[in-house]
C-alpha cells in the first residue's frame, strides 16, 4: 500500500494554508506552486496565501462516488476563481447539490478531505462553502 | 522523412473478456495485425498501456508482450500517456520508420480492466489527472468532465440533449462493428433518462469499463508495396500537451492539446484541415466530442452541439466522427483505443468497414485524435489512401 | 491579569430536532423537550471534527485580534473529549494550520465538558507568568450519545476559541476559581464509542454541587455579587441545568440569556459554556462584566471573571457573530443522514 501519510504531509502548506507562488517578473500567482513560471521561465518567486473568497465557474455533482467518499455522496466539486484571480479545484461541502451554480461566491473552510479508513491517517485541507455571511 | 505506411490491422475481442488475459488479449490482436499484413518479421514493438499496474499488477509490459508473440529478442517497450498512450504508440512507430531506423514496426494497445473492482479501476483511471490537486479532493473522470461541460453549457448554451445525441450517434455506428462492446442502439431519451454519474453526465454520456487489445503493422512504402495489399499512408503525427489539472486552464470550455497536435499533423502534410473527410475523436465522455470538435477548429465555439444533433457528423453527414461506433459504444480499453482509432480510419480508407457503416464516396483522408486525462495530452494522426 | 485579545468561534450549520430522534425510538418528545429544555442540537457533518472546527474558530479568533502574528502565539491547547486520533494530536494540526509552526507548544485536554476552560486556563496562565506574548486556547467537540440514551437528543458540536495576550485584550480576565473533587458521574473507557452516565447522579451532586462550589468560591475570592455581573455563562449539558444553576447563585435570565446557547445547540461538551463566552461577547459592551463558569464531569469547574474593554466595539463583527452561526444558514436533517453522518450504520468494511 502507498504510504498516503508522507505524501499527504508534503502537501500540507498548501491544503492547510493555500500557499501559492508568485513569480517575480510576470507577478503571476500559481496554485499549487511551481518551481518555473510558464510564462517566463522566472525561477524567482515569493510565497503568497490565496484569498478565502472565489466563485464557481463551473461544478459539478459526484453521484457515483469512489468508496472513499461514499458516506458523502451526493458531494459538489468545483472550480472557482479566488478574488485575486488564481483557480482552485475543490469540493462544496455544507450545501444543498441541486442549488449549486456557477457564478455562486464561495469561502474556503478548513475540513476533513479523505480518511484512510476507519484506522489510518486522516487528511486536511480546503474545502468551498457557500458565502452566506 | 520517407512516407510510413500502416499495412494490416488487428483486434482481440472487446468488451468484458474474462477468458483472456493481458498478455492474450495482445497476442489476439497482434497475431491478426501480422497475418493481414502478410510481414514475415517485425523489427520492433511499441504496447501503449495506461495503468496494467493498477489493473492487473504487472508492469514491463513491453517485454511481456514480445515474448509471448514469441518474439522475445524483439526490441520492445511500453509507451504511456494515460488514454493516449495508444495513439502515441503508433506515433512511436510512425517515427521509428520515418527515420529510417526500423521497416516493421507494431503499433499496439493493450488494457485488461476487468480484474479488479470497480473502485481501483476508478482509481487507476484516475491516476491520469492530478492526483494531488484533483483525485484528492474527490474528482472522478466523469466528474472532471462534467465540469467541462458544465462551464460549455453555461458559456454556449450547448444542452444534455447535444451531449445525448453524440452518444446516440456513435451507438447508432456501434451497433454495425462487429468488435464493439455494446452495439446497440440508444435513443436521446434514454440516455437523459440514465443514471447520472456526475452532473450533467448520464451513465451513457460515458465510454465503458473494457478489456481489449489492438495491433497495426507500421512499415516504409517501400515493404508496403511489395506486400500487395490496400494500405494507407500516415501523412501526419502530431502531440501536444497541456496542464494536467483543467483549473489551471485559461479556458476550461476547450482542449487546447488537440488543436495543437492536429496544426502539427497538418504541417507535416500539404493539407488543410478541410482536405480530411472524417475523424475518430476521442469520445470518452459525449462532451469530449463536442469539444474536440471545436478546438481542433472543425466548428466554432458553441457550434459542435448543434451540429451533432443536426446529423452533420453522422454517417452519411458532411464529416463523420467516429464510425467505429467511438469509445462510446465501441468500448475504451484505454491503452488500446488510439490504435483502434487508426485501425477504423484503416477500414474505412481501404473499403473494410463492416457491418453497413462503410461511409459513402470513397474518402481518400482521415484523422485520428486520441487525448490522455481531460486533454493534457493529445495525438493525432493524418491518414490517407495509398 | 491577562485575558482575551481575539475570540471565535464555529458551529456546524446542520440541525436535527428532537422529535426527529424521539421518533426513531419512541420517546416521548414533548416530555423530553421539556424536561432538557431543548429543541434541537447541532450536528456535525462527516467532513466536519474536532480538528477542522477549532481551525476555524482559531482563524476567527486570529481576525479580532487583528495583529497578532500567528508566530507568536507560544501555545495551541485544545480541550475536547473528541479529538480525531486517540494518539495524534490536535493541536499540531491547528498550530500547522494557522501559520504557528514549529515555536510552539501544544497539548490537547480532556476533562469531559470541562476540557475547554482548561485550554483556556492554561493559555492564560501561561501568558500570565510571562512564558510567552500569546497562547490559544480552544474548546471544541463533535460529541456522541449512544443511540437511544438521553445524551443523544444533546449531544452536539461546536468550537470556540480565545487567544490569550496582556495588550490589546479585549475581555481581561480579573479573576479565576477551579473546584475539582473524584465524582463518578460520566466516562467513557478506553476504546468505547460512546460514553456511560450516572443517569439522575450526574445533577445534585454533580453539576450542581461543583458548579455552585466554584462560583460561590470566586465570587467569595472576587468580592463580587451575581448582580454585579451583566452577564453570565455556566456550562449547559441541557437547557434546564445552566438555568437552575444560575437561579439558585442569584443571576438572573437576563444576565445567561445572550450565552444561553443549549435550547438550540445542545451540548456542545467542552465547547459549551466558552462558546456561550463568545455569544456574550459579541453583545457585551466596555465595561461589562461576565462571569463565567464551566463544568466537566470526574468532576470540576474553572470560573473566571471577565471584565470586557473598549476594543470590543472594534473587534465584534470583523467576521461572524455566533448568534448568526447559530440561528442562520440552518440545515435540519432527518434521522437516517444524522446516523450516516455520525456513522452510526454498521458496515461490514
Amino acid at each position: 500500500m502507498a504510504m498516503f501519510s508522507s505524501r499527504n504531509w508534503r502537501e500540507y502548506p498548501q491544503r492547510y494554508r493555500m500557499e501559492a507562488s508568485r513569480f517575480k517578473k510576470s507577478g503571476k500567482t500559481y496554485f499549487p506552486p511551481r518551481t518555473v513560471d510558464p510564462e517566463t521561465g522566472d525561477t524567482k518567486q515569493e510565497m503568497v496565501r490565496l484569498p478565502e473568497i472565489g466563485k464557481l465557474l463551473t461544478y459539478t455533482v459526484i453521484r457515483v462516488a469512489p468508496s472513499m467518499w461514499g458516506d458523502e455522496g451526493p458531494y459538489a466539486l468545483g472550480v472557482a476563481e479566488m478574488t485575486d484571480g488564481t483557480r482552485v479545484m475543490a469540493q462544496i461541502t455544507d450545501c444543498d447539490v441541486e442549488k449549486v451554480k456557477i457564478g455562486m461566491e464561495v469561502r474556503v473552510e478548513f475540513r476533513r478531505i479523505q480518511s484512510e479508513g476507519s484506522a489510518g491517517v486522516l487528511s486536511y485541507g480546503y474545502k468551498f462553502v457557500p458565502k452566506w455571511f | 522523412m520517407r512516407e510510413v505506411c500502416v499495412v494490416g490491422i488487428g483486434m482481440s475481442k472487446w468488451g468484458e473478456v474474462w477468458r483472456r488475459s493481458l498478455r492474450q488479449l495482445f497476442v489476439d490482436a497482434a497475431m491478426e495485425a501480422i497475418k493481414d499484413s502478410g510481414v514475415d518479421h517485425l523489427d520492433s514493438l511499441y504496447v501503449g498501456c495506461m495503468s496494467s499496474g493498477m489493473f492487473v499488477q504487472q508492469e514491463h509490459v513491453g517485454a511481456l508482450c514480445a515474448d509471448y508473440l514469441g518474439m522475445a529478442g524483439l526490441p520492445a517497450a511500453r509507451v504511456e500517456s494515460a488514454c493516449a498512450s495508444g495513439g502515441i504508440a503508433v506515433r512511436q512507430a510512425f517515427l521509428e520508420v520515418a527515420s529510417g531506423a526500423s521497416e516493421i514496426v507494431m503499433a499496439s494497445g493493450v488494457e485488461k480492466m476487468t480484474d479488479c473492482s470497480g473502485d481501483d479501476a476508478t482509481s487507476a483511471l484516475a491516476g491520469a489527472a492530478d492526483q494531488e490537486y484533483e483525485v484528492f479532493h474527490g474528482a472522478t473522470f466523469p466528474g472532471l468532465y462534467a465540469m467541462i461541460a458544465h462551464a460549455h453549457m453555461d458559456r454556449y448554451g450547448t444542452t444534455p440533449e447535444m451531449l445525448a445525441a453524440v452518444s446516440v450517434k456513435n451507438h447508432h455506428n456501434g451497433a454495425m462493428n462487429p468488435v464493439a462492446q455494446y452495439p446497440f442502439e440508444v435513443s436521446v431519451d434514454r440516455v437523459l433518462g440514465s443514471v447520472m454519474v456526475a452532473d450533467p453526465l448520464h451513465i451513457l454520456d460515458c465510454s465503458p469499463i473494457t478489456d481489449g487489445a489492438a495491433a497495426v503493422i507500421v512499415t516504409s512504402e517501400e515493404v508496403a508495396r511489395k506486400l500487395g495489399k490496400p494500405y494507407v499512408k500516415i501523412i501526419g503525427s502530431g502531440l501536444a500537451t497541456d496542464t494536467i489539472a483543467i483549473a489551471q486552464r485559461d479556458d476550461i470550455t476547450a482542449i487546447k492539446s488537440a488543436g495543437m497536435a492536429l496544426d502539427r499533423a497538418l504541417k507535416m502534410t500539404n493539407r488543410k484541415l478541410s482536405d480530411v473527410q472524417f475523424a475518430e475523436m476521442h469520445d470518452c465522455f459525449t462532451i469530449a466530442e463536442i469539444v474536440v470538435m471545436e478546438s481542433i477548429g472543425l466548428y466554432k465555439p458553441g457550434q459542435a452541439g448543434p451540429a451533432v444533433l443536426a446529423g452533420e457528423t453522422a454517417l452519411d453527414g458532411k464529416f463523420p466522427i467516429n464510425s467505429s461506433g467511438g469509445l462510446k459504444s465501441k468500448g475504451h480499453p484505454v491503452g488500446a483505443t488510439g490504435v483502434a482509432q487508426v485501425i477504423e480510419v484503416f477500414k474505412q480508407l481501404t473499403g473494410r468497414a463492416e457491418g453497413g457503416r462503410q461511409l459513402p464516396g470513397s474518402p481518400k483522408i482521415g484523422m485520428t485524435q486520441n487525448m490522455g486525462g481531460t486533454g493534457a495530452s493529445s495525438a493525432v494522426h493524418i491518414l490517407e489512401v495509398a | 491579569m491577562a485575558g482575551i485579545v481575539g475570540y471565535g468561534a464555529h458551529l456546524p450549520r446542520h440541525r436535527i430536532k428532537v422529535e426527529e430522534i424521539a421518533k426513531v425510538w419512541g420517546a416521548d418528545a414533548p416530555s423530553y423537550k421539556k424536561g432538557l429544555m431543548l429543541r434541537e442540537k447541532s450536528v456535525p457533518p462527516p467532513d466536519m471534527d474536532t480538528i477542522t472546527l477549532s481551525v476555524e474558530a482559531a482563524r476567527r479568533a486570529l481576525i479580532r485580534a487583528q495583529t497578532v502574528d500567528p508566530k507568536d502565539i507560544g501555545a495551541i491547547y485544545i480541550g475536547s473529549e473528541s479529538h480525531p486520533y486517540a494518539v495524534k494530536p490536535s493541536g499540531t494540526t491547528v498550530a500547522e494550520a494557522i501559520g504557528a509552526t514549529p515555536d510552539i507548544h501544544c497539548a490537547d485536554f480532556e476533562f469531559a465538558c470541562k476540557a475547554g476552560s482548561e485550554a483556556m486556563f492554561v493559555a492564560m496562565s501561561h501568558v500570565d507568568a510571562g512564558h510567552m506574548k500569546y497562547a490559544l486556547g480552544i474548546a471544541a467537540d463533535t460529541s456522541q450519545g449512544a443511540p437511544s440514551d438521553a445524551l443523544e437528543f444533546s449531544a452536539a458540536a461546536g468550537a470556540g476559541a480565545f487567544i490569550m495576550g496582556k495588550e490589546n485584550m479585549i475581555a481581561e480576565c480579573l479573576f479565576t476559581h477551579s473546584y475539582m473533587t473524584d465524582m463518578p458521574d460520566f466516562w467513557r473507557r478506553e476504546h468505547e464509542f460512546y460514553p456511560q452516565h450516572g443517569g439522575r447522579f450526574t445533577g445534585e451532586e454533580a453539576y450542581f454541587a461543583t458548579t455552585k462550589g466554584a462560583s460561590i468560591a470566586l465570587l467569595k475570592k472576587s468580592g463580587m455579587k451575581p448582580e454585579d455581573f451583566k452577564y453570565a455563562v455556566f456550562h449547559q449539558p441541557n437547557g434546564k441545568f445552566p438555568q437552575r444553576v444560575a437561579k439558585e447563585l442569584g443571576f438572573t435570565q437576563e444576565q445567561i440569556d445572550p450565552g444561553w446557547l443549549a435550547p438550540r445547540l445542545g451540548n456542545t461538551y467542552s465547547g459549551a459554556s466558552p462558546i456561550g463566552l463568545t455569544a456574550t461577547l459579541d453583545v457585551s459592551q466596555p465595561g461589562d462584566l461576565i462571569f463565567m463558569c464551566s463544568y466537566g464531569s470526574g468532576a470540576g469547574s474553572d470560573a473566571f471573571v471577565w471584565e470586557v474593554t473598549d476594543r470590543i466595539n472594534e473587534v465584534r463583527d470583523l467576521t461572524v457573530r455566533t448568534h448568526k452561526l447559530l440561528d442562520e444558514n440552518l440545515t435540519y436533517i432527518d434521522y437516517g443522514t444524522y446516523a450516516k453522518f455520525r456513522h452510526k450504520i454498521k458496515k461490514n468494511y
